[in-house]
């Protein structure tokens, strides 16, 4: 059936466009992006982007990091962090919280974890945007979504300004999670509100300096 | 379209309930207009609105001008990528193809991610006949599934319910689906927004099957792409083992930096966000990561009729950002159900008469149901002329001489014929002055006595413009 | 320059006022006007309803009436609308016409240059932009900056001016209750201004506000932007 179907739409599309004249070429006048090429100044427009929309942002170096992540699951309480493969190490050198190596935790088993912590594959300054792609130190997509806390850390050179900015560095081979603070709803009178499904809380650390 | 919408009166009948329904007035005003000016804000804030708006309107122009080439183009890289694509031409087969699939991996309830598509071919009701349950996870539709509502937006489909409503409609039934409303639910939306997380949480955890729709599919990757907000998207499309995603044939874009335009316009046009909190992409299947099965069902449903036509295939550009609505005055007025279709407000209007057909009642009032002042058009993110389509489609119904329209013709045809002819036009004009005295301001009769309800007609001049012209310029040419 | 004057068919039979004093205006800033007595109606209300071969014949009249017209002005921003934006869909004869046609505001503006048109109206004023003057023209600032010009104009804003008052024309007969609906939240805002006069530069949403503020007997009379600029201390326009 659905092989005659299937026929049957392309035939219909053949001859509902068949004398229309051809579309004109897309223009991308717009711009690459919106913000001044000063990493600083971009930096800093992701922080205030990601603030507005509720995510806790901390900055800091590469010598503070495993503390500052310690102290982050420690503030929340969070008693158990879920570890993706690849995280460096000792990013949780300072944590008390148990690490649980995630060895294809059920969806029921990870609702029993209170944290996790990641890396990210970019973070996009003018929406105030973190995108996971799954790559070494994210894991993989239930592991951001279903602990209450995400404590992800973004690198400085991680950071671009603009949306078109990040498309070419992006594979969309890979399953993307874009995270532009946590989980929120404007279903109740076009209103809105931070916290529903996804991790109510979001911790961003960014971080000066190569690694 | 889903049978819950079936013998609906037409727009102005059910239109005229709602504007004496001063509940609802207040609860659309409130909610519209609180996003009317969030919108302005957020798109104000990039400088190339224009270019953006522009740019996807191409896009999405040059998509459908080669649909074929594309859709094929899609099929192949979501198969290459692990997936398996079926064609449905109409809502039936949609369902069926849909059913069959739950039907084959045992399971007897599936969560949803909100989905115009699914809602438009009623498959929950599909799958209810074949035993099947189907949850709502998006806090409006699940507002509207426990109520036992229909959906009245786009974007938020219990927008017409305050917060007071949703507060009682969670602790009277949410019980009976799962886990009650917490003791002592308040209205406050941040405790509503809770209450939902805690009764959906059992259900992600243990789903085995996600039915979605999509936002946009990539044609040279084979990627679909969900927006969302609440991360009720990514619980279905992440922790079931099959995912199946019905999505109408429109939604392709042909290259993956065509998304570049739509994630910046979207949410800026929907909810008003520089971004919304979620966005996923997926291309096929990923080892160890989601639904080790992935089907997309591509749905015809009425669109390659809408292509058809020259005029108003632009309604398939359409990336349903609901920006249109929140800025109708008739929307906010006569409320989404008045439209008889999962599709309010002006997209809706000219959107499910080219789907539909205008041979019912509803859909053959819906052309009419604006007041052509262009607000829609003006912040469309990717320059639909609803106007213009309305009144195209107006044409096709007058054309059809359907109840009234017969009538109106003929009036229409004299009025022109009286206008082409100004000798007996100011004939007319003069008998109407000279008579003035004896008019009332309301008139009885068709049209007149509509007019006449609420508004008095102005009293008539003593003398139309060109007898005064007439008098007071005597040497004019002319 | 030959300015030749496109009063509209609502003018022309209810409105004559608005017609008189647009010529009256246009001739005390030294224009010469025509007034071509082969006009009638542009045939809006025909195309806006769906009857297409029906407007037919009344674009053909206008195109012909104002042929060898350098400019054409309209006291109405709905039909200058129709000419410069449906008219191109009726072919080139037609299409020619929208150019030349211009929505008195407009007209002032751009082709005369003035913003100071000498007038005095000493009244409390709101402005109600009309939709397709605003969304469809881009009339913008235009008649702001006439009214704000007119000495003894007060010029109070008017909440939500920006919506439509409902009229639609055959809206306002095909859907009553949602017009109504409309039209009552404009009077509403209107009232709130504290203004005695509504001005608007298109005198069939007039027809349609005007007519809930007589029913309603509120204090304020909607009046056509062209009799406010006609008006001066010399000739005060009623």
């Amino acid at each position: 059936m659905s092989q005659n179907s299937r026929e049957r739409i392309l035939a219909r599309i053949r001859s509902a466009v068949a004398d229309a004249p051809e579309a004109p070429e897309v223009t991308r006048a717009y711009l690459t992006r919106h913000t001044p090429d000063d990493p600083e100044a971009v930096l800093d427009l992701l922080h205030e982007n990601l603030a507005d929309y509720r995510a806790r942002v901390h900055r800091t170096d590469e010598a503070g990091l495993a503390a500052l992540i310690a102290r982050r699951l420690e503030e929340r309480g969070a008693r158990t962090c879920v570890v993706p493969d690849g995280l460096p190490a000792e990013w949780l050198a300072d944590a008390t919280a148990e690490a649980v190596p995630d060895g294809r935790l059920t969806p029921a088993a990870l609702d029993a974890v209170d944290a996790v912590v990641t890396g990210c594959a970019l973070a996009v300054a003018e929406t105030g945007t973190i995108v996971l792609d799954g790559g070494p130190g994210q894991g993989r997509r239930a592991l951001t979504l279903v602990p209450d806390l995400h404590v992800c850390v973004v690198r400085e050179e991680q950071v671009v300004a603009s949306v078109p900015e990040a498309m070419p560095l992006l594979d969309p081979r890979r399953p993307l999670t874009w995270i532009s603070g946590p989980s929120a709803t404007s279903d109740i009178e076009l209103d809105r509100v931070e916290g529903v499904h996804g991790p109510r809380t979001l911790e961003v650390v960014l971080v000066r300096g190569r690694a | 379209m889903s049978g819950v919408f079936m013998g609906m009166p037409a727009f102005p009948e059910a239109a005229r309930e709602a504007v004496r329904d001063e509940r609802l007035r207040a609860n659309l005003r409130h909610a519209t207009h609180t996003i009317r000016d969030k919108r302005a804000r957020a798109v104000a804030e990039l400088d190339d609105w224009a270019e953006l708006r522009e740019a996807g309107k191409r896009i999405k122009d040059r998509t459908l001008r080669h649909l074929d080439t594309y859709l094929l183009r899609l099929e192949e890289a979501v198969t290459a990528a692990g997936g398996t694509v079926h064609w449905a031409a109409d809502a039936a087969e949609a369902n069926r193809i849909v059913t069959d699939l739950v039907k084959a991996t045992g399971e007897s309830e599936v969560v949803k991610v909100k989905s115009m598509a699914t809602q438009e071919i009623g498959l929950n009701e599909a799958l209810e006949a074949e035993g099947i349950r189907a949850y709502e996870t998006d806090l409006a539709e699940l507002i509207v599934q426990l109520g036992e509502d229909r959906p009245s937006h786009i974007l938020v489909p219990a927008i017409h319910r305050n917060r007071g409503e949703i507060r009682d409609i969670f602790r009277e039934t949410m019980g009976g689906w799962g886990r009650p409303a917490p003791e002592g639910l308040s209205d406050s939306p941040a405790e509503l927004a809770e209450a939902a997380r805690l009764h959906l949480r059992e259900k992600f955890l243990r789903a085995k099957v996600g039915i979605s729709g999509a936002n946009f599919m990539v044609a040279e990757t084979g990627t679909l792409v969900v927006v969302e907000s609440e991360g009720n998207g990514r619980m279905c499309l992440t922790l079931p083992e099959t995912l199946i995603s019905v999505v109408g044939i429109e939604k392709v874009v042909p290259t993956w930096r065509d998304l570049e335009v739509f994630l910046q316009t979207l949410p800026r046009s929907s909810t008003a966000e520089r971004m919304n909190p979620y966005t996923s992409t997926w291309t096929g299947t990923t080892d160890d990561d989601g639904p080790s099965a992935f089907h997309l069902v591509l749905l015809d449903n009425g669109r390659t009729d809408a292509l058809a036509d020259e005029v108003g295939r632009q309604a398939l550009r359409c990336i349903r950002c609901s920006a249109c609505l929140n800025v109708c005055p008739v929307y906010e007025r006569a409320g989404g159900h008045a439209y008889g279709s999962v599709y309010p407000g002006p997209i809706g209007a000219i959107l499910t008469p080219q789907l539909r057909g205008t041979a019912s009642e509803v859909d053959a009032s819906l052309p009419y149901a604006s007041s052509l002042c262009g607000a829609c058009y003006e912040v469309c993110p990717v320059a639909i002329d609803i106007p213009e389509v309305l009144v195209h489609l107006r044409g096709r119904v007058a054309d059809r001489g359907g109840p009234g329209h017969r009538l109106e013709k003929a009036a229409v045809r004299a009025a022109t014929w009286v206008l082409d002819h100004p000798g007996v036009l100011a004939a007319g004009e003069r008998v109407a002055s000279r008579t003035r005295g004896l008019h009332p301001k309301r008139l009885p009769g068709p049209g007149a006595r509509q007019w006449s309800e609420s508004r008095d007609l102005p009293e008539l001049p003593a003398e139309p413009f060109r007898d005064w012209w007439k008098k007071n310029r005597p040497g004019d040419r002319a | 320059m030959r300015v030749a004057l496109f009063v509209t068919c609502v003018n022309d039979a209810v409105f004559p006022s608005t017609g008189v004093a647009t010529v009256r205006l246009l001739e005390r800033l030294g224009v010469e006007v025509d007034f071509p007595a082969a006009q009638t109606c542009c045939g809006q209300p025909q195309f806006n309803t769906g009857y297409r071969r029906e407007t037919v014949p009344l674009v053909r009249r206008t195109v012909r009436a104002f042929e060898g017209y350098d400019h054409v002005v309209v006291p109405s921003g709905s039909c200058a609308a129709m000419v410069r934006h449906h008219y191109p869909s009726f072919g080139p004869e037609a299409a020619a016409l929208g150019p030349r046609t211009y929505e008195l505001t407009e007209f002032l503006v751009d082709v005369l240059g003035v913003t100071d048109v000498g007038a005095h109206f000493p009244h409390r004023v709101t402005y109600h932009p009309s939709c397709h003057g605003l969304r469809m023209l881009g009339l913008g600032e235009r008649p702001r900056r006439l009214l704000e010009a007119v000495k003894g104009l007060e010029l109070v804003e008017l909440p939500g001016a920006e919506e439509c008052c409902g009229f639609g024309g055959t809206f306002a007969v095909k859907n009553p209750d949602v017009s109504a609906a409309m039209g009552a939240d404009k009077v509403a805002n209107a009232v709130s201004t504290g203004a005695g006069v509504l001005c608007g530069a298109d005198n069939s949403c007039l027809l349609h506000v005007g007519g809930m503020l007589s029913r309603q007997g509120a204090p304020l009379r909607a009046v056509h932007l062209a009799e406010i600029l006609a008006s001066t201390e010399e000739e005060p326009w009623r």
